[in-house]
């Protein structure tokens, strides 16, 4: 009789390696410096290129020369982005791009370039809804209602009209956009810095036809990806500059490495949305919100004049009277691409912070109203949400810290509570993975996936050993080359599930396999068999030990394949989240500093708990910075992105983001869910969560996020006048 | 990193003048002033003129991880560049080129730097250490790992280096002073608490000597 194995997470109180701390296998790698990135790569004979980038609000290209570049010493290939009567709509487009034997020359080569444009009208105020409508640059409003607000509204015990906003941001990935490329007997291989190596070949291979009239065959194109310097949701495609490499390089016969400069990387690599809104909310004297009525506009950059759906508003809470409007601004500036959880950190700072103000206006604090609002949140969320909400607040000592907004201390220094929460999906993307048990006992797992930092390739090997009971380093994981089984892209926390549920099923089909051999080896009944610290059992009777059960299999070993999603409860989604920030708020100079913030979060069956919690920690992390700090600042006059650099782009450094307490919200109907992505919710609810703090501080609500010094004396100064 | 049309200032002759370039080149001129102070008679002018370095390649020794390095490069090319493309040695990242975030970091004469603030030819006569000098089992390495003080681990080889470099000098520093002592350095993925827990253990453990 064949084995028959049941496809399921093991009992929780027997895992091994499940819901542990493991770190990370790449970790040596990655801090000695041996871990090697696309601009890392540095093939023999390898050119490097840099590209000319468009220095203006919008304008239309008069003339572009490139002979003068390749005359300079050591440039070997020249690319033009653009011809003659093209527009470039904004800062940072691509207008050329030059191979040269050393960077330097390759400088040379961009400033010798002779390009002459005609500057057009810009438009860059995304927060100006009025200007825009004047310029033009709206796009026709979408709606919805649901309810009667005017009847709410009049019946409320209290009503707020409040503005809340929040800047546009770049990614800002450490190892900028940008790949190294090479042919070899007609065949592309590309160092691609990319959370997308199976899908990559197809659109290398698209464009290249599209662009540049090159043939080649999918089959013959492989793009490889072990390290990745940072992602965000903005590397998913070959993209231009990658398509103009792999031109380059045919043209000159010899690789190039082309990476974009920090200020392009800033102005066209990808940026989130900005969000801002006016809003009407009305509650009843014990906190519960009967009305919204809002209009919220913004801009995703690229002429696009996209803004979030009118469905997503107001964030998580479904109030029973709602009016939404919606309006998209085209302005000049690169386009968005998806940033970790689009768009609800945007979502979240635009709804939250207008449920903390009608709590403060109620009196109450914002813990009891949120709690108040809970039945509008999605209804398998509700359990959680109180529980984590009630677990953040002892935390945080929200209950003895706690006091009205505006009663932040007498001195100059306010501190200040505040909170929010979230939401995300994180299923499991479509994947595939090949699992090999070899005669020597040693596993492998091989898919297209890519570790983009979370942690991925750890998660696999400790799926393989806790489904095996082998040990950790039996297990050789390998990924990051599109030859392998195709694995879906890194984005929305997809990936956790994408290969630990394909590897989990190919790991049982194996196991499965495997006892068959060892049962009429040793005439036992393959479904009495366990495999468990290194040997196979049958019962509490030891039968052989892994290796010597691997022995039996001849030389072919095996070999199985998984897939996934699959509805077998390996994996589920939507998890919730929720947030509390304790901050200090100088009244003198407008800085804010975090003294703790909080994160409680669910995400199912846990994989790694260690790196599960680095996940939280770099949320929130990043939330600080975009809460406090950094933004896109465009120049009106110019349409220039003036701050695109690490100086003036702030950042949070390691002393600037106060004490962080993360407690991963884990009873055992979470492990049950089975897996569910984690990257995207700990950014989430971090704007409202800080912006609400600084209002309980203060008393004043400053409107848009980042609370930089100077939004936050500004709004005390006009709150004081 | 830097667009290299961003600083560009044209001039009427179409030629242009950055402030690279201009930092390259005065980078290299002080690393030769000393040699000129000891000319005899020569005016200051002379001497300045006389100890202009070529802006064309020339052969320079670097010391790198205690191996001397033959090497042709123009006085421009900073030493962050000669690691990576010439030596390979691909530990120290370019990330903003603007002395701002620390990824470049490797120790010159044993002090914390950030590479792409120094021109290659003025570490001629130096010991210029990268990471990749580090043992497999460097207590700084192994604290990284078990602290999960990465994600991505582009800004990681520098933060080890930084991290290297503080802990060495100051064993026993208070949590105030890692904070301070590290603060040349940028993430982004967030790993600043997984840092602060190595630091934190290793100062504590030197200090406790």
């Amino acid at each position: 009789m064949a084995t028959e194995l049941k496809v399921a997470w093991g009992p929780r109180k027997d895992n091994v390696y499940l819901g542990k701390e493991i770190t990370r296998l790449d970790g040596v790698e990655k801090a000695s410096g041996a871990a090697k990135y696309a601009a890392d790569a540095n093939p023999k004979g390898c050119l490097f290129a840099k590209v000319l980038s468009f220095k203006g609000g919008a304008g239309k290209v008069k003339s572009l020369d490139l002979s003068e570049a390749l005359k300079v010493p050591g440039v070997k290939a020249v690319h033009a982005f653009v011809k003659e009567g093209d527009e470039l709509q904004w800062d940072g487009a691509l207008v050329a791009a030059v191979a040269a034997e050393r960077q330097e020359q390759a400088e040379d080569g961009v400033r010798a370039i002779k390009f002459m444009f005609d500057a057009m009208e810009h438009f860059v105020d995304e927060d100006d809804l009025k200007g825009a409508e004047a310029a033009k640059r709206t796009k026709a409003p979408s709606e919805r209602s649901k309810g009667d607000v005017d009847a709410a509204l009049k019946s409320a015990a209290v009503v707020h009209k409040g503005h809340y906003g929040i800047a546009t941001i770049s990614h800002m990935c450490l190892e900028t956009h940008g790949s190294c490329t090479r042919w070899e007997d007609g065949k592309l291989i590309v160092n691609h810095s990319t959370q997308n190596v199976s899908g990559t070949p197809a659109n290398f291979v698209s464009e290249l036809q599209k662009q540049h009239n090159i043939s080649v065959d999918a089959a013959d194109v492989t793009v490889l990806c072990q390290f990745v310097g940072g992602g965000f949701g903005s590397k998913f495609a070959a993209d231009d500059w990658g398509v103009a490499a792999a031109k380059m390089s045919k043209e000159a016969g010899r690789p190039v490495r082309l990476m974009l400069d920090r200020a392009t990387e800033l102005k066209i690599a990808g940026t989130r949305p900005s969000g801002f809104v006016d809003v009407t909310i009305a509650a009843d004297k014990d906190g519960k919100i009967v009305a919204w009525d809002s209009h919220h506009w913004g801009s995703n950059g690229g002429m696009k004049g996209g803004n979030f759906n009118v469905a997503q508003m107001p964030y998580v809470f479904g109030f029973d009277n709602l009016k939404v409007k919606g309006t998209g601004i085209m302005t000049n500036s690169g386009p968005d691409r998806a940033w970790r959880a689009p768009p609800h950190p945007q979502l979240c700072a635009l709804t939250d912070t207008a449920i903390d103000d009608i709590a403060a206006k109620l009196g109450k604090s914002a813990v009891d109203v949120f709690l108040a609002n809970i039945d509008k949140t999605p209804e398998k969320l509700q359990a959680t949400y109180v529980a984590e909400i009630k677990r953040a607040a002892e935390l945080i000592g929200w209950a003895k810290k706690w006091h009205p907004h505006g009663k932040g201390g007498d001195g100059d220094i306010k501190r200040g509570l505040g909170m929010a929460l979230h939401t995300w999906g994180g299923r499991a993307h479509a994947g595939t993975c090949t699992v090999r048990i070899n005669p020597d006992g040693s596993v492998e797992s091989l898919s297209g996936t890519q570790d983009i930092g979370t942690g991925t390739r750890t998660a696999i090997a400790m799926v393989l050993a806790e489904t095996f009971g082998i040990t950790l380093d039996a297990v050789k994981v390998r990924y990051g080359s599109s030859v392998y089984p195709r694995s879906g892209p890194s984005g929305g926390s997809t990936t956790i599930g994408g290969v630990s549920g394909p590897n989990r099923r190919a790991a049982i089909s194996a196991l499965g396999k495997l006892f068959d051999v060892v049962a009429e080896k040793h005439k036992v009944d393959g479904n009495s068999l366990t495999a468990k610290g290194g040997k196979i059992w049958s019962g509490t009777k030891e039968i052989c030990t892994w290796k010597a059960g691997c022995g039996l299999l001849g030389m072919m070993g095996i070999e199985t394949t998984g897939e996934g999603p699959k509805d077998d409860g390996l994996t589920s989604e939507q998890v919730g989240g929720v947030q509390m920030a304790d901050v200090s708020v100088d009244t003198k100079t407008g800085i804010v500093r975090i003294n703790q913030f909080v994160a409680v979060q669910d995400c199912g069956l846990i994989v790694d708990l260690l790196t599960a919690k680095s996940q939280v920690y770099g949320g929130l992390i990043m939330g600080i910075a975009y809460s406090l700090t950094e933004e896109q600042i465009l120049d009106n006059k110019t349409g220039r992105y003036i701050n695109a650099d690490l100086e003036n782009y702030k950042l949070p450094r390691i002393g600037d983001i106060g004490e962080l307490i993360v407690e991963m919200y884990q009873p055992d109907s979470e492990y049950e869910r089975g897996v569910i992505g984690l990257g995207e919710p700990p950014v989430i609810a971090c704007g409202a969560a800080i912006s609400n703090a600084v209002a309980n501080a203060t008393g004043v609500r400053v409107p848009t996020i980042p609370l930089t010094a100077k939004r936050v004396s500004d709004a005390l100064k006009a709150a004081k006048a | 990193m830097r667009d290299p049309r961003e600083e560009t200032i044209p001039h009427a002759d179409g030629s242009g003048f950055n402030r690279r370039d201009f930092l390259r080149g005065s980078g290299a001129a002080v690393a030769v002033t000393a040699l000129a102070t000891s000319e005899q008679g020569a005016t200051a002018q002379d001497a300045a003129k006389k100890n202009v370095v070529s802006a064309k390649a020339q052969d320079v020794t670097l010391n790198v991880n205690g191996k001397d390095h033959k090497l042709s490069l123009e006085p421009r090319v900073t030493l962050l560049d000669t690691l990576r493309d010439d030596l390979n040695l691909t530990g120290c990242k370019d990330v903003c080129d603007t002395t701002n975030c620390g990824a470049c970091t490797v120790l010159i004469d044993g002090k914390p730097t950030y590479a792409c603030s120094r021109l290659a030819h003025e570490c001629v006569g130096k010991k210029v250490t990268t990471i990749e000098s580090l043992a497999a089992n460097d207590p700084v390495v192994a604290g990284f790992v078990k602290h999960d003080a990465q994600q991505c681990g582009f800004c990681t080889p520098g933060f080890v280096m930084a991290t290297k470099a503080f802990c060495d000098k100051n064993p026993g520093a208070t949590l105030a002073q890692v904070r301070s002592g590290l603060g040349g350095n940028i993430c982004r993925c967030g790993t600043y608490v997984g840092i602060t827990a190595c630091a934190m253990e290793l100062v504590t453990k030197k200090g406790g000597k």
